[in-house]
């Protein structure tokens, strides 16, 4: 079920209608029958991963939770016997058995991931060096059917069971509940990947029904849709025309399709986050942003801090840290600054760990080579970037261009532009057309089809253009506004008519100037796939 | 304490770590910082700071992370 279809609305609305009318002890309940309802909608058979996940990391957690009891009640009631070295070798022991616990469970669900999104990544590679060295073996590809939200349902469910090895949020005992925060549904098509300890409070607390904050929540939601349909859905057009033709569409053309899907994927990916917060805040239910502003980064590390941000906490938190800080890294830490000098030595950890997570984060979002060299050079960017510091320090300070407004702005602009030339990887999906392709922007000097009219063979009439250069504008100054505050709660204050003029006025366009019908692509949201 | 300081100066001069109390929270530290002061915390102090103890609480000032060294050397 598309967020952007008839049958969703009535969902919902059926939905908030029961929500508020039920005895509020039955909410949750409630909630996690329309999750499954909604996950059963997009193929019956992907129930059993949902499930299968749930109950393991449920199991999983149960059993961390016991050691954990055992543990306490052990050290208790032999407290006057144990001297400070049994107690550490005892507590050492119990953490033992509860790593096992949380690494069984992380390798099936990741096992489990990895098979269904990259099993025929691997039979594809082994057929091509099969072909490579000459023989005539080929292995059959699967046929398996991604189910949709794996990735978030699973990351989010090996976030709350490494949680709970932490220590961090106790292990849920009602296993139902467990399901409801795996299966939460507005989170199963794009995430955000919540954390249980942010999610748990407004997901299983009872909500009274308040017509402000319902209002918010579909106001969230009309701005969500606004996004995909006027501006995404639209531009998407464009940039099929570009990329599925690249014989026909090259030099300024791949210039300006790089533009149009960085600006395409973040009207897809921000419009359907807010849609899925709106949903939830129409329940009551509170869940983590997941950007802020992210094309305003003065930098491609500051970009990673605000675009897809429970992602990247995800990562930092769960891989990054642990492999920069285990034994091992740090013993060759040790080894590096001896062999290598101080300076250098001392990044290697950072560089290694670094490297595992963005080819991770490559890796997570597709099952191909373009996302792995697309995660790859991210890293190399970012390194580059953080050994090129002092001198970006010293120009800084020799030119005294810091805080100045145009210095900024052309660091904004710098991020955009290389954010958006990393993003061909993501738009051919294809290593060696995306270099021919990118290359060509710098040989084929063909700049005047931006204005003698060509740009209208890519299926967007001029009308289109109009429309999508309208949305830019209103998506720039809504999050200028936004700097400041929230944009609903500013036009809260605003007269009615103003408010009612606004709100209605978004309806309308969205309505009118959605992207539907022949030619349009009703889309599921681009993030739906990783 | 001095000697953390001295870590965490090397890093970012500009900084008054003495006083500073959301290192994290505004951003100062990055992820970087942290591995980095990790490392040179294991060689100086002797003490292993796992992933788990990286939390804003114990890095959000030298005070934080200096409580958290001590803890970590009597639990040795």
């Amino acid at each position: 079920m598309l967020f952007t279809s008839y049958e969703f609305l009535g969902f919902l609305a059926v939905l908030l209608l029961l929500y508020y009318l039920v005895p509020k002890r039955f909410q949750w309940q409630l909630l996690l029958a329309a999750s499954y309802l909604f996950y059963f909608l997009t193929g019956p058979s992907n129930l059993i991963y949902i499930l299968a996940a749930t109950v393991t990391t449920y199991l999983a957690g149960w059993q961390i939770a016991r050691i954990g009891e055992r543990q306490s009640a052990y050290l208790k009631e032999h407290k006057a016997e144990l001297d400070k070295e049994a107690k550490k070798a005892y507590k050492a022991g119990m953490k033992h058995k509860q790593w096992l616990c949380l690494l069984l469970c992380l390798l099936f669900n990741i096992g489990v991931l990895a098979v269904v999104k990259y099993t025929n990544f691997v039979i594809g590679n082994v057929n091509a060096v099969f072909q490579a060295v000459g023989s005539g073996s080929r292995l059959d590809f699967l046929d398996i059917a991604l189910p949709m939200g794996i990735s978030f349902f699973t990351f989010q469910a090996m976030g709350y069971l490494i949680d709970v090895y932490r220590g961090v949020v106790p292990a849920e005992r009602n296993p139902f509940k467990l399901a409801l925060f795996v299966s939460f549904f507005p989170q199963l098509v794009q995430g955000p990947i919540s954390r249980f300890g942010d999610l748990a409070v407004s997901l299983f607390e009872q909500h009274r029904f308040d017509g402000r904050t319902v209002s918010f929540g579909l106001q969230r939601v009309l701005w969500g849709f606004f996004k995909k349909l006027v501006i995404a859905d639209r531009m998407l057009v464009g940039v099929n025309a570009i990329v599925r033709n690249p014989e026909s569409y090259s030099g300024a053309y791949v210039f300006l399709g790089m533009l149009f899907y960085a600006l395409e994927l973040y009207a897809d990916f921000t419009g359907g986050i807010d849609i899925t917060i709106g949903v939830a805040e129409t329940l009551g239910i509170r869940v983590t942003e997941n950007f802020i502003r992210p094309y305003f980064s003065k930098s491609i590390k500051e970009y990673w801090r605000r675009w897809h941000i429970t992602m990247g906490t995800w990562f930092t938190d769960y891989i990054f840290y642990p492999i920069s800080v285990c034994k091992p890294m740090l013993k060759f830490s040790r080894f590096s600054r001896a062999h290598f000098g101080e300076q250098i030595g001392k990044r290697m950890p950072v560089y290694l760990s670094s490297f595992a997570v963005w080819f991770a984060t490559g890796i997570w979002h597709g099952a191909s080579w373009n996302f792995i060299v697309w995660g790859l050079a991210n890293w190399v960017v970012i390194m580059v970037s953080q050994e090129f510091e002092p001198l970006y320090e010293r120009f800084h300070n020799r030119f005294a261009v810091r805080g100045k407004m145009s210095f900024r702005l052309f660091q904004v602009v710098r991020t955009v532009l290389l954010m958006s030339a990393l993003r061909t990887f993501d738009c051919y999906r294809d290593v060696p057309l995306t270099f021919r392709m990118f290359g060509s922007i710098f040989t084929e000097f063909n700049w005047h089809v931006l204005w003698d009219g060509s740009l209208l063979g890519l299926g967007l009439s001029l009308t289109d253009f109009a429309i999508l250069l309208c949305g830019v504008l209103v998506l720039i100054a809504v999050s200028l506004w936004q700097r400041s505050g929230s944009v609903r709660e500013k036009l809260a204050a605003k007269p009615y008519p103003l408010r009612f003029a606004v709100w209605y006025g978004l309806f309308l366009v969205t309505l009118l100037m959605g992207a539907y019908g022949v030619g349009y692509d009703a889309s599921q949201f681009i993030y739906n796939q990783f | 304490m001095e000697e953390l300081l001295e870590i965490l100066r090397d890093l970012h001069p500009e900084v008054d770590f003495e006083t500073c109390e959301n290192l994290i929270d505004a951003g100062i530290l990055d992820s970087f910082d942290i591995v980095s002061v990790i490392a040179e915390i294991g060689e100086r102090f002797d003490v292993t700071i796992s992933a788990e103890k990286i939390v804003p609480e114990n890095f959000n000032s030298a005070k934080a992370l200096y409580h958290l060294i001590q803890e970590l050397e009597d639990e040795d």
